[in-house]
């Protein structure tokens, strides 16, 4: 009787997924209008699809926020999974607690504030090194791989705050050096974490505004800063084509990472057990 | 390679990149704040200058001093804090049961439910703002509807007010608010409900003294998720706002964009962080606590 949905929750939870997905489902059905007015309906089209696929600002800024997404979620993945596992491994170091400050403020620091700042670095740095000269996708990578850091650190600290210990203990005593231990079995271990840090990395490089906003030049346009200036100037079904494109992208990726990281989690659980009887086996054998 | 080494190898790359691209960052805003804004590439004049009498400090308070003079700085930050409080509150109305009732719907339901909270998440922001306007609008679907309807007579002004903010807010942040509460509630103890139950507990008495404070974490955890982003937030006022819901981030937005003045862009945002360290603090405790 007591774990049981009660019909106030289930309203509630009905209220809620109307309110996220009413917006997005108007959004998509819009984007098949045939009237240039968002919100008159005039028949089925795809008209919209076809202009867009022939829209080069925005074919030029997919490929610009592309570059920048690809090249700012590995950085992220590479430097996050380092900054994880130190945060998670050495409970002890001078400066950890700076350290673990740095690591977890970007995740809530207001946008307008970490571009400001980083801006404010390039161009400091230009000033007095020379470099980086001027501003663009160099500058947009390198501010999302900030952001992408923190996230990836968090996730990989999770993972490996419930990592079972003994397989990579026991490779250790079978004589395996530290940085094979860490290459053979934690990597593979935390790799669905891995995935699900660099897709979010991805995700939040493609889908920022503000800080690409500051940190980048004539030279580098990305697509929400194409969508944004198109939306200021009024609604468009071009954009309501985009965002379907957009959305359906995003959620067969999500749903097919969703399965991978649950195969691995499935795997993973095999692999657990193999590592309890591996613990078990010198007891039977005394 | 020695264990010592090794740690430094590991710690280096990260300590290094996030002091270089996330401290100092934050120490040239502090820097720049206390300039003055000039004409020139950059726009603002140099803290420690090389003058006839040798070098010389020129700091000052000017811009804070200007930030607290001006009615309009200040009504900014008001209005972010009140925004974003609301907004909080709201989404924790919504979100609570929400994610309550995930917790206790049919096990192979939950899967697909979190995932149906998560998906918005990974979708643009920019892009589900956006799909607010076209409801919202003045020959948008909903006032389209009413009309048709004949429960009004002329459209409702849905957008550019506190309404439309307020909206955007809870619409764009209600994920964060649910993800951490499914969280603490998944782990409470079912059977101390069914001890007060026993002991002669009401359901909502049982809810209001054993689930709720055990739920307290996951409450704090979401409010900051939500309260902290959505002080800064720029896109929302920008795009659903109007003249009376101007916000801080908007106004740094301006500043630094539309005014050229980033002196005065600075100490905004260094003003806005000093509001947020306490709150940030707090989240870091909360993350970090989590994973010991």
């Amino acid at each position: 009787m007591i774990n049981r949905l009660s019909p106030f929750l289930a309203v509630m939870l009905a209220v809620g997924y109307v309110f996220l997905y009413g917006p997005i489902v108007s959004l998509i059905v819009y984007s098949f209008n045939a009237s240039r007015l968002v919100t008159v309906w005039a028949g089925f089209s795809t008209r919209w699809y076809g202009e867009l696929l022939h829209n080069e600002a925005i074919r030029g800024a997919t490929l610009v926020s592309l570059e920048v997404a690809v090249s700012a979620a590995t950085l992220a993945l590479a430097l996050g999974t380092l900054a994880g596992y130190a945060l998670q491994r050495y409970r002890r170091f001078r400066g950890r607690a700076l350290f673990g400050t740095l690591a977890t403020a970007p995740l809530v620091m207001p946008e307008v504030i970490t571009g400001l700042s980083l801006l404010l670095l390039f161009v400091a740095l230009e000033q007095g090194i020379g470099w980086p000269q001027g501003r663009g996708i160099l500058t947009i990578v390198i501010a999302h791989t900030t952001l992408g850091t923190a996230y990836v650190a968090v996730i990989v600290q999770a993972r490996l705050a419930a990592f079972d210990r003994s397989l990579e203990e026991a490779a250790l005593d079978l004589g395996a050096r530290p940085m094979k231990v860490f290459f053979v079995i934690t990597l593979p271990l935390i790799a669905p974490a891995l995935l699900a840090g660099w897709l979010l990395a991805f995700t939040l490089s493609l889908d920022d505004l503000v800080i690409a906003s500051f940190t980048s030049g004539p030279s580098a346009t990305t697509l929400p800063m194409v969508i944004f200036s198109s939306i200021r100037l009024g609604v468009s079904p071009q954009i309501n084509a985009l965002a379907t494109l957009f959305l359906a992208a995003v959620t067969v990726t999500v749903v097919t990472a969703g399965r991978l990281i649950g195969a691995g989690e499935a795997r993973r659980r095999s692999g657990g057990e193999e590592a309890v009887r591996i613990e078990e086996a010198p007891i039977a054998h005394g | 390679m020695s264990d010592a080494l090794r740690r430094r190898a590991v710690l280096a790359l990260p300590y290094l990149w996030l002091l270089l691209f996330f401290l100092v960052p934050f120490l040239i805003v502090l820097k720049i704040s206390l300039s003055e804004s000039a004409v020139g590439v950059p726009p603002y004049t140099p803290l420690v200058q090389h003058g006839e009498g040798g070098w010389s400090l020129h700091a000052s308070l000017d811009n804070y001093r200007f930030l607290l003079g001006d009615k309009l700085y200040i009504v900014a930050y008001l209005n972010a804090l009140k925004f974003a409080a609301v907004s909080t509150i709201f989404c924790l109305l919504l979100g609570y049961p929400m994610a309550y009732g995930i917790v206790r719907a049919p096990r192979r339901a939950r899967g697909l439910l979190l995932l149906l909270v998560i998906l918005p998440f990974w979708t643009s922001f920019l892009i589900r703002v956006y799909a607010w306007i076209g409801l919202l609008k003045g020959n948008g679907l909903f006032n389209n509807f009413l009309l048709a309807l004949g429960l009004i007579h002329e459209p409702l002004p849905l957008l550019n007010n506190a309404f439309s903010v307020y909206l955007g807010i809870v619409y764009s942040y209600l994920p964060f608010m649910v993800l951490p509460l499914f969280a603490a509630l998944e782990r409470l103890d079912l059977t101390l409900l069914e001890a007060a139950a026993d002991l002669g507990c009401r359901p909502w008495q049982a809810f209001l003294r054993v689930t709720l404070p055990l739920s307290l974490p996951g409450i704090a955890a979401g409010s900051l998720l939500v309260f902290i982003p959505a002080v800064g937030e720029f896109v929302i006022p920008d795009l659903l706002g109007g003249p009376d819901t101007l916000m801080i981030g908007k106004v740094l937005w301006d500043d630094f964009f539309t005014n050229r003045d980033w002196p005065i862009a600075s100490s905004v945002a260094i003003a806005m962080l000093v509001l947020l360290l306490i709150p940030m603090g707090l989240v870091r405790r909360l993350l970090q606590g989590e994973s010991a």
